[in-house]
Formats: structure tokens, sequence, C-alpha cells
């Protein structure tokens, strides 16, 4: 169980991970500049096994891998989202960054909310409110890529298969 | 089956016979391309891999251009990581500071992206080179090294979206930047995504290719997966003396399936900005009229090719820069500079008081050359306005084509070009 950081709509990769740091790649480095811009001390608090959560189009424009690097090495054990951006959605999948769309959830999470994610089964507790919901499930190609904890490990382990 | 260009391309390079959108297909890559900053992460994950060289170093493109020339100690490690793999890797199509451009006004240029394509690159405006009739699209550092290590890449057929421009009567000064920011904001910056978006129609077919590349460079701002123009003669004449190998025409069969279909005069589209912060609060120019600002850049991916160039000097000769505006232009390539040069385009924009510098991403992402102090405002001609996009997290950028740029620059605030010329 973890607290929820929300933020809103259209969340970019610039506001994720400004480009002013992405002269250096370290997960650590990466980590400690995470939303940044975005006027709160995320960065800062942000504990283990907490979630961000998003709106609609979270992760929307540069293709940089940093930004879910740099939430991930955060420590977020999941970003909830309304919907993700094509190439933020890869990116996470690819690094074994968890993530799940679910509007309801986003809708009915408050910022600092206790939140707990079961993330083989995508159901999302608010334990603050008790509210319970099921996010979206994937289609099976990219469960195999999250079960295998992203695309380098994957490929590995279907080169071992062939 | 009836298939869109799109599609067409997917299906060859999955080697099927036709594919549906939704489908997920493993498909072979023509050219893998990375950058300074994307291309030393990917780098590291190639690593991983049990392959020791990349797929074939023919197929990959290594550009150094968002923090080159080396912008500081950092960064010029990260070149020099770069740099070192591609020497080791033999790579065919790496290019040096003094031979590098800003990669989607340089690739192209080289005539390595060419129609039916099937092309990665881990930098988001790798979809500018639909303009040819590739299927281009960005993706990260992992997708990147994957690709490296296998020659191919995994993709989730999209649906298309197709947009009509009907008419040929475009309002004085408008050109791609100006239909396509007018577009996204339309649809706003998730309207298209996940999508193929295929531009047509008149409009499109009397534009130049530098006004093509400004239109599907831009397709990720509204959220897409790719942007493309199908080829026709200008395509050919462009491709003239830079493609080295052949390339299959797709074309979208005529009973092909869109998921919708916008169509637009383009006589009706005026002159438009791009407030802050986002690609989607587009709005005529005049409605922006007069807004105060401090810096202009024109250059980029999305508006640093000669046409651009071309446009701003023909509004800068014989005028002046105001003397509270820091003007910098960006040449998309050496080439481009240099056909700049001949033409006197540069020797105008110095005597106009506008600061050139060779090619680089440089301030479009706030990386170097040009940030923005606290409480600044530019005008730029690149492709986002993101919150700190270009320095300061309290600066503004308004985004537009080169003609309000420069007649901005001239005037000190936000400008429609008639008032300056």
């Amino acid at each position: 169980m973890g607290k929820a950081w929300k933020f809103g709509h259209d969340i970019d990769t610039d506001i994720i991970l400004p480009a002013r740091y992405l002269n250096k790649s370290t997960p650590e480095h990466l980590a400690a500049h995470c939303m940044e811009d975005a006027g709160t001390l995320f960065a800062q608090d942000v504990k283990a096994e907490d979630v961000m959560v998003g709106g609609k189009n979270f992760g929307c424009g540069s293709s940089r891998e940093h930004a879910p690097i740099a939430i991930k090495a955060c420590g977020i054990k999941v970003v909830i989202a309304e919907s993700f951006a094509r190439i933020f959605y890869r990116n996470s999948l690819n690094i074994g960054l968890p993530i799940l769309e679910c509007a309801e959830a986003v809708a009915g999470i408050s910022q600092g909310d206790e939140v707990e994610v079961d993330l083989a089964t995508g159901i999302i507790q608010n334990r603050t409110t008790n509210m319970k919901y099921q996010a979206n499930s994937f289609p099976p190609f990219m469960q195999d890529l999250i079960r295998a904890g992203g695309l380098i490990p994957y490929i590995e382990g279907r080169n071992k298969n062939a | 089956m009836s298939m869109t260009i799109s599609e067409k391309i997917l299906a060859q390079h999955a080697g099927l016979d036709s594919v549906v959108p939704g489908q997920l297909i493993t498909a072979k890559l023509d050219l893998v391309l990375g950058n300074d900053i994307t291309a030393p992460v990917g780098i590291k994950e190639f690593a991983k891999f049990g392959a020791k060289k990349v797929f074939d170093r023919k197929k990959v493109a290594l550009v150094p251009d968002h923090f080159a020339p080396n912008k500081d100690l950092l960064s010029a490690e990260q070149c020099k990581f770069m740099r070192d793999f591609a020497r080791e890797q033999q790579i065919e199509h790496y290019f040096e500071v003094g031979q590098m451009g800003i990669e989607h006004c340089l690739l192209p240029e080289q005539g390595l992206t060419l129609p039916g394509d099937l092309i990665i690159g881990a930098d988001s405006h790798t979809c500018t080179y639909g303009a040819v009739g590739a299927f281009a699209t960005g993706v990260g550092s992992t997708d990147f090294a994957a690709g490296l290590a296998t020659g191919e890449a995994w993709f989730r057929v999209p649906e298309s979206m197709k947009f009509i421009f009907h008419g040929t009567r475009f309002q004085k000064w408008v050109g791609g930047k100006d239909l396509i920011l007018y577009l996204i904001g339309k649809l706003g910056v998730d309207g298209a995504r996940y999508r193929a978006m295929e531009f047509a129609g008149e409009g499109i077919a009397a534009l130049s290719m530098d006004n093509r590349f400004t239109i599907c460079n831009m397709a990720i701002e509204a959220g897409a997966k790719n942007g493309i123009i199908a080829p026709d003669d200008k395509t050919f004449a462009y491709l003239e003396g830079r493609a080295r190998r052949s390339y299959p025409l797709h074309y979208s069969d005529l009973d092909a399936h869109y998921l919708e279909i916008q169509e637009f005069d383009v006589s009706e589209i005026p002159l438009q900005v791009s407030a802050p912060h986002s690609p989607e609060n587009a709005k005529s120019v005049q409605e922006a009229s007069g807004i105060k600002i401090d810096q202009v850049v024109i250059g980029s991916c999305t508006n640093g090719r000669l046409e651009d160039l071309r446009i701003a000097a023909d509004l800068l000769r014989g005028k002046k820069v105001h003397p509270e505006i820091r003007c910098l232009v960006f040449p998309g390539t050496q080439t481009i500079m240099r056909d700049a040069m001949r033409e006197g385009i540069i020797d105008t924009l110095i005597e106009a008081g506008v600061a050139v510098s060779t090619p680089t991403c440089g301030p479009c992402l706030g990386g170097h050359m040009g940030i923005l102090a606290k409480g600044e405002r530019a005008v730029s001609t690149t492709n986002r306005n993101f919150v700190g996009r270009m320095g300061h997290v309290e600066s503004e950028v308004y985004l537009a084509g080169p003609a309000v740029a420069a007649a901005s620059a001239i005037k000190g605030q936000i400008a429609h070009p008639e008032e300056v010329s």
C-alpha cells in the first residue's frame, strides 16, 4: 500500500523529466529530478510503493525513456491513468514499469489517498475511501512482456525457447 | 483486401499479405535511428543482448544533434559514448559534427528515408519521414536497442485517420506549419492517439516537400503513431539524386477503411500560433497579436529547412531585428546552411541582426543556445511549448511558422507579416 500522487491531463515527458537533466542517464540522477517542474515536492517526498495517478494522454511528447526510468527509480509501484500516450506506454512495458488504465480509479483517487494495487489482477483499492476498481486488461502479448519484466528479457526468453 | 498506405507498408515488412488495425505484428526495419540523448541509454540496453554486432551497420543512423556540439561536460561524455559505439560497430550513417544536422532534416536530405520504408527512431519526431511516404515512428531507447540487435520491432497496426485539404488558394504566408497547428487545434494533443494520420488532397499536393516535412513532423503532437503523405511527382523529384536504392510504391486503396475522414478548405486557414503550454492552443495570429516577446527561434526539425529560412530572410531583408529581441536561426543541416549562404539568405539575416548557429536542436528542448530566463517569452518555429520546454519553468513559448516568427522578431511582439511588409 502506498500514497497516491495525483497529476492532471496531458502530463508530458518534459514535465516528468525536464530536458535540462538529459545530459546524464543514471536512474538515481533521473529520480532526483522527476516531476521537478510540476510544482510539487514529489521527488523529495515520494516513497517506495507509492502510486502515480494521471488523467488522459499521460506521458505525451518526447520519446525519452528517461521519463519512465525516473518514475520507476523513484520507487513508484504503478502509474494509473485514464489513458497513456503511445511511446510512453511502449517504454513503460519495455522497461518493466507497471502501468494501468482505469478512468474510474483516476476519478476516485485524490492526492494523498492510500492506494493498494494488485498488479496480477489489475484490482485497485482506495483504502482511504474504501472503493475498489478494476483496470483494463492488457492484450496477451503485452501481458507476456510485463511478465518477462520488459522487452529485453522477453526477447531473450523467446530466443531461448526458439 | 483493401488497405491504407500505412497498413500496406506494415504488412509488407511483416511478411503478410494483409494486416488489420489492432493486429500485433513483428516487422523488419529499414532504418533504426538514435541521437546523443536516446542512443546512450539504448546502447547500454543493447549490451545486455547476446548480440555483439548490430543487425546491419548500414541500416543504423546515429546523429549527435540534441546537446551537440557538446554543450557541457556530461553531454560531451554522452556524445563520446555514442561516437565510440559508432566506430566500434562501423556504423555507416554516423554523422560527426561538421557533417551532422538536425536528424529529421538530415536523414531525408541524405536519401536514407525512402517511400515504403519502415523506420523506427529513438526520437518522437521520427514521424517526419512520412512526408516521403515511409512509415516512420518514434520509440524509446529499449525499442531502439532491440531494433539494433534484431532488425525488428513489434507494432500494433494503427487505425488510420484521413485529413483531406481541399483547394490550393492558401492565404498569403500560410504554409505547412499553419495547416498542422490548425489541425492539432481541432483534434487536441491526443486526438489522433495511436493512430496513423494520412494527409491528402489538392492542398497537400500543392505543398513543397519542406512544407510536407513540417506537417508530418508534428503528427506526434496530436498523439499519432505516424503521419504519412503518399508519394507523388514532388516526392520523386526530391528523391532524384538522393535515393541510392530502389523503393516500392504504396498507395491507399480507394475503399480502404478509415476510422475518420476530416476535410478542410485551405483558403479558410489563417496564419496560426499555438499559445503556451500546449500545441493544441492554436489560434489565428491576429488573436495573439501584440503579445510582447523576448526571443525568436527559427529552426528545428519542424522548420529549419531552406524554404523556412528563405521566408524569414524575405521578411527581414532591409529591416532590423527589434533591439529588445534576440533572434536565433538554426539551419537544419550543413547543406541547408551552405545553400542559404549561396542564396544570400545568411547575409540578409546577419545584416538584420540575427544570430545564425550551426545546426543543433539547441533551445527547442531547452538544451542550449538560447535558454529562456524566468518570465521570458519566445515565438518559436519549433514543435512543443510545454511548461519549461525552452528554459525556466515560468517561461513561455508561442509556436508559429517562419513568417510569423520573422515578423515578430522585427516588431518585438507577436505580429502578422503584413505588419512589416
